[in-house]
């Protein structure tokens, strides 16, 4: 018996093609992805994919996306992997259903199968039309098959849809203000619920003024418990939103334990209890004559911040949930919402619906999950949950705060020989699944806490490890991992995971030691680095900049250089900042070069790797996530004015090229660009300011201190 | 219960509530259907809300429907259709300017304000003009890309 064929992508884990592909009415296709918008286009992307495999025009094709009921299972909308691995198992089951058509049409036609052609779903012979097309023999192919991936792909140069710029499907209704949103959804005999949060886990619910909460209701509500999971219900929704925010200061809790501000920083992080590791080969206890060199750097918490509160639907109906959400995996959260709800898997359907960029875990599978637990006490009755502005920046998940310590040994022309990267970090994997809890089912009657998770493995990239490990040409590299297994608040991904903090700090110690070696920051890099792919991105991004070697800072201007291989799988990406320092930094102008390999949509990814580029400025020059003793919520962080984001007048020009490297496996970039910008920042600060700032985010206070410490 | 007698896009329309208080988004969304504005904050801090009245941009979020009356007010819908889109519109899609779109209503809103007040932004008025928008997915030049654009077809003499 011949073992099954290695399919591409997550093609492997669902190898039936009509989990893929079917034509459910003549002239219409339908793909299913198990990949979600997110904003980032996706859907689009697989629609050209879709076209180009199975030789029909983009019009017939119809995306479905998110469905457990009827999508592949692909794991989580994350990691940059959508093209990566999405895409790749997307062309190949088209492939493979395209060519078990031209077998069938062979066999009816009476020819060979290489006789015959597809041109928008028609079977040709020889380039003559036979009559026959996809509709007509589609009750002849079982596409309950599995895939082989012996259907030939598509010859890049024969694409007609990749590589393409295609109009996103998704845009016409928001830009016409249709119902586009979760949050415009609207069930018959649907009640909104705002959430009662639990300050932390283990809080109890001590007292509920039922009575003033009603009052400042101005509208009928009622009240669902179950534990210390509480839920004010309704079927206006001003009503439910007044009582929502009223109740904050109306209900009150025993056990709160709110971060302090000592938490708040890197620093905390070390001498924090946390589980050990090495990566590499043990750092060398002599230098054997080397110079040593080392750094510390430091980042905060940051916050999703998506532009939307969360939002869930549910409704529980003859013992059967359904869920709609935005959460970034379907699959993962029936399987969470089965432990939290105890129902079996097969008695959940979730579904995804559009909400605003989320860039990582967010509020979403909580909100999911409290709409769940709601409907599960009312039976038949849709329910709709919309977090308030401060429960998603106050609840959902952070980014991690890190530590990051460069020692480098340095040979005698200036180069590191021997590099140590030693990260102290929380866990940047706290999705639901793999040991971590939906918010809401920390408040349930019995709730056990799980063992703490696993952080993303290696072979995914790594978590805090993300990028920790220099592309460089280094001869011993290692890289030390504390995972801080008590954090102060909920963790989870943000875009690009630890790839933000490592590459800041090894990028700020490569420009470092080039100024030790008297080198030019680009020619000290391309000095240490042969990767091709790498060297071309570099020695572009320098040109389009029109970077001068040497060329100073001028008082208060600055201008930067850094490099990064997303994960060191992904794409490439350098780029050089320009910046001014007023009070505060003003980056003016960006220019990266990106090598992708295959493009499915060069649009999409411009708009993806400029939106990472300018989400990153935001997180470098401002963003932090603030806690206070005294508020019994913790963090201080809770609406705009007190996390601030990068506004439409701060934002700097952003000058972009995608390298042509067509021939080579598409990389994801919606990832790529953080830590380079990270790193090109604050190496175009060293140049304005004379001194290096060495902690995120590079804030006005940050700089005063600074230069006030250069004038002693 | 009190009957409160506005516009919205042109066409008269009438809403009886018991909360004087409800905001005018509650009312655009839950009461009239009109899913195009959005939800952002609830704080006037964020724009995703925004909506005309009597030609100013004002967010509906902290709006009161007790002081609307007599008013008008435009929503993104009542700039145009897919197939008679405004100017705004058409160059949004052209330029392909949104990402996730959560923000998009807001700032048309806020644009179709600026043009029709001036006719020809610089690109620094145009980033002033939209600072009450926010935006998280980073599609900033994009938009301001579309609005020049706008603006360039406006001045050429194209309506919705």
């Amino acid at each position: 018996m011949n073992a099954p064929p290695v399919l591409p992508g997550t093609l492997n884990d669902n190898p039936v093609l009509g989990r893929w592909v079917t034509f459910p009415a003549p002239g219409k296709v339908t793909v299913n992805t198990g990949r979600v918008e997110l904003g980032q286009g996706v859907l689009t992307a697989m629609q050209q994919v879709a076209a180009d495999e199975l030789y029909v025009s983009l019009a017939r094709v119809t995306v479905h996306s998110g469905d457990t009921a009827r999508t592949p299972n692909e794991g989580y909308t994350a990691g940059s992997q959508s093209i990566q691995t999405g895409a790749v198992a997307m062309r190949q089951a088209c492939a493979d259903v395209h060519a078990l058509f031209l077998e069938q049409a062979a066999l009816i036609i009476g020819c060979r199968p290489d006789e015959l052609s597809i041109n928008d779903g028609s079977i040709l012979r020889n380039g003559a039309s036979t009559g026959q097309d996809y509709w007509t023999l589609a009750g002849a192919i079982d596409l309950s098959a599995k895939a082989t991936a012996t259907g030939a792909r598509k010859a890049v140069t024969n694409f007609t849809s990749i590589g393409q710029d295609t109009p996103r499907l998704d845009l016409p209704a928001k830009i016409f203000g249709n119902v586009a949103f979760i949050h415009d959804m609207k069930l018959d005999g649907m009640i909104h619920a705002r959430v009662v949060r639990q300050p932390n886990r283990g809080a109890t619910l001590d007292t509920i003024d039922e009575a003033a909460i009603k009052r400042s209701a101005k509208g009928p509500i009622a009240f669902v418990r179950v534990g210390n999971f509480l839920a004010i219900i309704g079927t206006n929704e001003t009503a439910v939103d007044l009582a929502g925010a009223a109740a904050v200061g109306r209900v009150t809790w025993q056990n709160v334990e709110p971060p302090s501000v000592s938490q708040q920083e890197g620093m905390w992080l070390l001498q924090r209890p946390s589980v050990d590791r090495l990566l590499g080969p043990p750092e060398p206890a002599d230098p054997q004559g080397r110079e040593r060199f080392e750094a510390t750097f430091t980042r905060g918490y940051v916050a999703h911040a998506s532009i939307s509160p969360s939002c869930g639907l549910a409704l529980f109906k003859d013992g059967q949930m359904t869920v709609w959400t935005h959460c970034q995996g379907v699959f993962p959260l029936r399987a969470a919402l089965a432990r939290t709800l105890k129902l079996e898997p097969s008695a959940i359907v979730v579904q995804h619906v559009q909400s605003s960029g989320c860039y990582g875990h967010n509020g979403a599978d909580d909100a999911a999950a409290d709409a769940a637990i709601i409907a599960m006490q009312m039976p038949g009755t849709p329910v709709r949950v919309r977090w308030r502005r401060e429960e998603e920046f106050v609840y959902e998940p952070k980014s991690p705060s890190m530590v990051v310590k460069v020692r480098a040994l340095l040979d005698d022309k200036g180069k590191p020989s021997d590099w140590t990267q030693e990260i102290w970090s929380g866990n940047h994997n706290g999705r639901p699944g793999g040991g971590n809890s939906l918010l809401g089912e920390e408040a349930l009657p019995g709730y056990v806490p799980p063992p703490p998770a696993n952080e993303v493995p290696e072979a995914a990239g790594g978590g805090a490890t993300r990028n920790g490990d220099p592309l460089y040409d280094i001869p011993q590299k290692r890289i030390v991992h504390h995972m801080i297994t008590e954090p102060p608040v909920r963790l989870s991904a943000l875009r690009g995971l630890g790839a933000t903090a490592n590459v800041f700090a090894l990028e700020s110690c490569i420009d470092e030691l080039a100024e030790r070696a008297g080198m030019d920051p680009v020619a000290y890099r391309l000095s240490i680095i042969s990767d091709k792919r790498a060297r071309a991105v570099i020695e572009r991004a320098a040109a389009m900049a029109n970077w001068q070697p040497d060329a100073p800072g001028s008082e208060r201007h600055g201008r930067g250089f850094a490099f990064a291989r997303y994960k060191n799988k992904a794409a490439y990406f350098a780029c050089v900042v320009d910046l001014e320092i007023e009070e505060e930094i003003n980056v003016r102008h960006v220019w990266c070069a990106t090598d992708a390999g295959l493009v499915v949509s060069p649009n999409g990814a411009l708009n993806q790797l400029e939106g990472g580029i300018i989400q990153a400025i935001s997180w470098v020059t401002k963003e932090q996530v603030r806690f206070d003793n005294d508020a019994p919520s913790g963090p201080v962080s809770f609406d705009w004015d007190s996390y601030p984001v990068l506004k439409f007048s701060e934002v700097p020009e952003i000058t972009m090229e995608l390298l042509n490297t067509q021939d080579e496996v598409p990389l994801g970039v919606g990832e790529v660009a953080g830590g380079p910008v990270a790193g090109a920042i604050g190496n175009a600060l060293y140049r304005a300011l004379g001194a290096r700032i060495r902690d995120l985010p590079l804030t006005r206070e940050r700089i005063e201190a600074t230069l006030l410490a250069e004038c002693r | 219960m009190s009957r409160y007698d506005f516009s919205v896009n042109g066409k008269a329309v009438s809403v009886s509530l018991d909360n004087e208080a409800t905001p005018l988004l509650n009312v655009l969304r839950n009461e009239l259907g009109l899913m195009g504005t959005r939800f952002g904050c609830g704080l006037e801090q964020c724009g995703c809300c925004m909506v005309l009245i009597d030609n100013e941009p004002v967010k509906s979020c902290n709006r009161e429907i007790s002081t609307m009356a007599g008013k008008a007010v435009t929503t993104v819908e009542g700039l145009g259709t897919p197939q008679r889109p405004h100017p705004l519109q058409q160059a949004f899609l052209e330029e392909q300017a949104g990402q996730c779109g959560y923000c998009l209503a807001g700032i048309l809103i806020s644009a179709k304000a600026l043009l029709e007040k001036n006719p020809s932004p610089t690109r620094r008025e145009i980033a002033l003009a939209l600072d009450g928008n926010i935006c998280r997915c980073g599609t900033h030049n994009r938009i301001m890309r579309a609005v020049e654009k706008a603006a360039a077809l406006m001045r050429a003499g194209a309506t919705s």
